[in-house]
């Protein structure tokens, strides 16, 4: 009995059923309780099901690329959900086509913002380069910041992770700027955060209404496509700087 | 069935939207080519079909589900990050604040600024 358990679970352990059950279950987990807590933003359900499937993967010892093997399945769907950003937008164009410029510019100004503030405080705090350039793309949506790390000397893998932390800070500390600002305007709200925290601080948007998530779905395809034109280009002129 | 047909035009569009990067060197990602591409085929259309709607809704309604498994990669860095936990906190911390603020920041002067070149 004991060993035919053994072999169901070498066989489930190479298996990428495994990883995607448990990334979906981590998931659903973890959406449950940020529901039952309220929605309290510090139980932002990347994080927790994150810590979750860490956990999961040390007890077993599962290493992450036979992880990833599994949880691939859902990563492949950053693509069409970028595509289908399409949709909340077109939804929005009629407030869109007055706000074209100051949305424009205000994305332009926060994605060099990201990259500069993080990539000169890490450097001046003793951070090596590549980790300070794996971080100038954080605020990016991933597969693109992945795209731009790696174009700029950083580590893809690694700036990944940093887009993730990015989202769950920005989702969990956005509110609170903007209180303390006094910005009431969703739309505004909407783009802060999709400009600072791309999709994970766009689902957060959608949950507090549809006009702030469409902003901040606009804001972050904006966002990934200002910052693939111009970081490549800033971090030269800061490589110089630091 | 209709879920299905709304995923379908989505990866469509992706699919147009990396080979037009590709075949132009496009240094815009293929995922956002392909968004602008659907956004302007809405525009012209007037309207979202029902499947598109729908796929769209259910892919967005759980967005940060996608960013998970790019999340758990940490384990591959734990080493890095734990030589380096402060700068990199530090600097996530930051800039994060920065970012939201300076982008809120600018987007309200220019929406103003905007405002009264229309009275003007």
């Amino acid at each position: 009995m004991r060993a035919d358990l053994a072999d169901i679970w070498v066989y489930l352990s190479a298996s990428p059923l495994l990883g995607l059950a448990a990334t979906l279950l981590a998931y659903l987990a973890a959406w449950h309780l940020y529901r039952r807590a309220g929605a309290n933003p510090l139980l932002n359900p990347v994080a927790v099901a994150v810590g979750l499937l860490i956990v999961f993967l040390l007890v077993t010892g599962i290493p992450y690329g036979r992880y990833f093997e599994g949880a691939q399945f859902v990563h492949f769907l950053l693509g069409p959900a970028t595509v289908a950003l399409a949709v909340p937008l077109y939804r929005q164009s009629s407030r869109l086509r007055t706000l074209w410029l100051p949305v424009g510019v205000a994305v332009l100004a926060g994605a060099c913002t990201a990259a500069l503030s993080a990539a000169v405080t890490a450097r001046l705090l003793g951070a090596t380069p590549v980790t300070a350039l794996s971080l100038a793309p954080k605020s990016v949506t991933a597969p693109v910041a992945m795209g731009i790390s790696e174009r700029i000397g950083g580590l893809p893998s690694l700036t990944a992770v940093l887009v993730v932390m990015t989202g769950i800070l920005g989702a969990v500390l956005g509110a609170k700027v903007f209180d303390l600002l006094r910005i009431r305007d969703d739309g505004i709200r909407g783009v802060a955060m999709g400009t600072t925290s791309h999709g994970i601080g766009t689902a957060r948007a959608f949950q507090i209404s549809g006009e702030m998530g469409a902003f901040s779905g606009l804001a972050m395809a904006l966002t990934a496509l200002a910052s693939s034109l111009v970081l490549p280009w800033l971090m030269r002129f800061a490589a110089r700087l630091i | 069935m209709e879920f299905l047909t709304g995923m379908t035009i989505l990866v469509v569009y992706q699919l147009i939207g990396e080979v037009m990067a590709l075949l132009l060197r496009l240094p815009i990602p293929g995922p956002v080519i392909g968004m602008a591409l659907l956004f302007l085929t809405l525009l012209i259309r007037r309207g979202a079909p029902a499947p598109l709607d729908q796929a769209a809704g259910s892919l967005l309604g759980h967005l940060s589900l996608l960013f998970v498994p790019a999340g758990v990669g940490v384990l591959v860095h734990f080493h890095r990050i734990g030589d380096e936990w402060m700068p990199i906190g530090v600097a996530l911390v930051l800039s994060t604040l920065a970012t939201l603020a300076v982008t809120a920041l600018v987007m309200r002067v220019m929406m103003r600024l905007a405002a009264r070149g229309g009275e003007g």
